[in-house]
């Protein structure tokens, strides 16, 4: 059985010790979130920390100065990942049931799960399916609309495994950079949207 | 009794209904799926219109109205007797729509739920680590603190939020859940305003509200303590702002934590001047 924690009399103290002081409300957020949250399966307490992207974001309210912006997305750009046998599609097919699965990465999947990409809970993306989510932009008729070529195709992969290579504090996970999602998932995603044949394109 | 309990058999196979119901996805040839959502509001709507009728918090308060009021733990005390959720010992009206508030007996300030855990080990003499072995409602497990913040919610029955911001303290917490809310981080970069500080968005067709606004903040703290159709159990909001938590891809909070307190202040306070329904039903 799984063990709660509870935090019930030490609130006070933390501005006492000095963690942070008063007035900063972000600093003492901070110093709230580190004490109050603990690991729990693969959701580990590590996890609460902001990376060099988001606490740029954090601390800009999503909107850095474009020269640190150019240059962290640049510092993202670098990191990708490309695929290894310089193919960038994969199988539309598995791609719909990738982009259909929200499966992975909190705390009640295990840590060898078959993640999948949760497009769908924030894109629309094939004709079929009407229970899409809005938070992100249609990506209905992808290819048809934007061209199919290898620099669609680039750009699509670097979309799905980095959305802040392009914009930095996209609300998008970064799906390969954050090891939720495999190349071969990436490759099948992006035929999803660019393979003529995938119904994204063709009804 | 007898009564109340038929109701809520009939009320838990309706809510069983209701949750095959809900898995069907509503095809429709037309890729806008706009009418699907409203399809779904609409069913969901018709279910807890009829559901109002004998509604299933009722129970879980008649349940905590016993707690609150026995004589309990290793100190023997009622917490009618001990506990002042802000008002005065033992003082109920009002109590649950004007928290969180600043304590001055723990010089901190605490939520509903908290303020009544933290009752229960002042007074009561209870351990708060026995409190948080399972703070949350399965199957027919319904914990202690779930019955007694509901009754306690009970009490603000169609009452005005007036979450106070006059102490330091409470306009601090505010302002430090207004930070938590925007606070990214973990492996998919989410934040709680990634998905809930923005008008108008889903996620599938799950409508997102906007808790930077009144009428979005109104929607999320409306309701709950709630009788979840899902699964057939009571929840508080302790529980709803875990599970949030974890589809953001974070650790898991602290049981009635000051981060849950804070980013409770946030909200309610954000909800302020509008009315309560009390302990209601949730999809």
């Amino acid at each position: 059985m799984k063990t709660h924690k509870i935090t019930l009399f030490c609130a006070a103290s933390l501005l006492a010790t000095g963690i942070a002081h008063a007035g900063d409300y972000r600093a003492q957020a901070i110093a709230l979130i580190k004490h109050d949250f603990h690991t729990r399966g693969i959701a580990t307490a590590d996890r609460i920390y902001e990376d060099g992207v988001q606490a740029v974001c954090n601390y800009s309210s999503d909107k850095p100065p474009a020269t640190i912006a150019a240059r962290l997305q640049k510092d993202q750009f670098d990191a990708i990942k490309w695929p290894s046998d310089g193919k960038y599609l994969g199988d539309w097919k598995s791609g719909e049931k990738i982009a259909q699965s929200g499966r992975g990465m909190a705390w009640n999947y295990k840590p060898n799960n078959v993640n999948g990409g949760s497009c769908y809970n924030c894109h629309q993306i094939g004709p079929k399916e009407t229970a899409f989510g809005t938070v992100g932009p249609s990506l209905y008729q992808f290819g048809k609309l934007r061209g199919y070529g290898e620099d669609m195709q680039k750009y699509v992969w670097s979309k799905i495994y980095n959305a802040k290579a392009t914009n930095l504090c996209s609300a998008m996970p970064r799906m390969g950079y954050s090891g939720t999602l495999t190349e071969k998932q990436i490759k099948d995603l992006a035929a999803l949207l660019l393979d003529p044949n995938s119904p994204v394109n063709k009804e | 009794m007898k009564k109340r309990i038929g109701a809520l058999m009939a009320v838990m196979a309706m809510s069983a209904a209701f949750a095959a119901h809900a898995q069907q996805p509503v095809k429709k040839a037309a890729p806008n799926a706009a009418g699907a959502t409203d399809a779904t509001t609409a069913d969901f709507e018709k279910f807890r219109d009829v559901l109002e009728e004998d509604n299933p918090a009722e129970l879980f308060e008649a349940r905590g109205e016993e707690l609150w009021k026995a004589k309990r733990g290793p100190h023997n005390v009622s917490l009618a007797e001990t506990c002042d959720l802000g008002l005065g010992v033992g003082k109920l009206k009002g109590a649950y729509v004007q928290l969180p508030r600043y304590f001055a007996d723990a010089d901190a300030v605490m939520d509903a739920e908290r303020r009544i855990a933290y009752c229960m080990v002042k007074h009561q003499g209870f351990k708060a680590e026995d409190l948080a072995k399972k703070p949350f409602s399965s199957g027919n497990y319904t914990p202690e603190l779930v019955s007694l913040t509901t009754y306690v919610a009970g009490h603000s029955r169609k009452m005005k939020f007036a979450v106070p911001q006059k102490h330091p303290k409470e306009k601090e917490t505010y302002q430090i859940g207004k930070e938590i809310f925007a606070y990214r981080a973990g492996p998919w970069d989410f934040s709680c305003s990634t998905c809930h500080g923005q008008e108008g968005m889903r996620i599938r067709t799950q409508n997102l509200p906007n808790l930077s606004t009144s009428e979005g903040a109104l929607r999320a703290v409306q309701g709950w303590p709630g009788y979840r159709m899902t699964g057939g159990v009571m929840h508080t909001l302790q529980w709803r702002l875990n599970d949030c938590f974890r589809q953001q891809r974070f650790p898991e909070p602290n049981y009635v934590s000051p981060s849950l307190t804070a980013l409770l202040s946030y909200m309610t306070v954000n909800a302020n001047g509008q009315m309560y329904k009390g302990p209601g039903i949730k999809r």
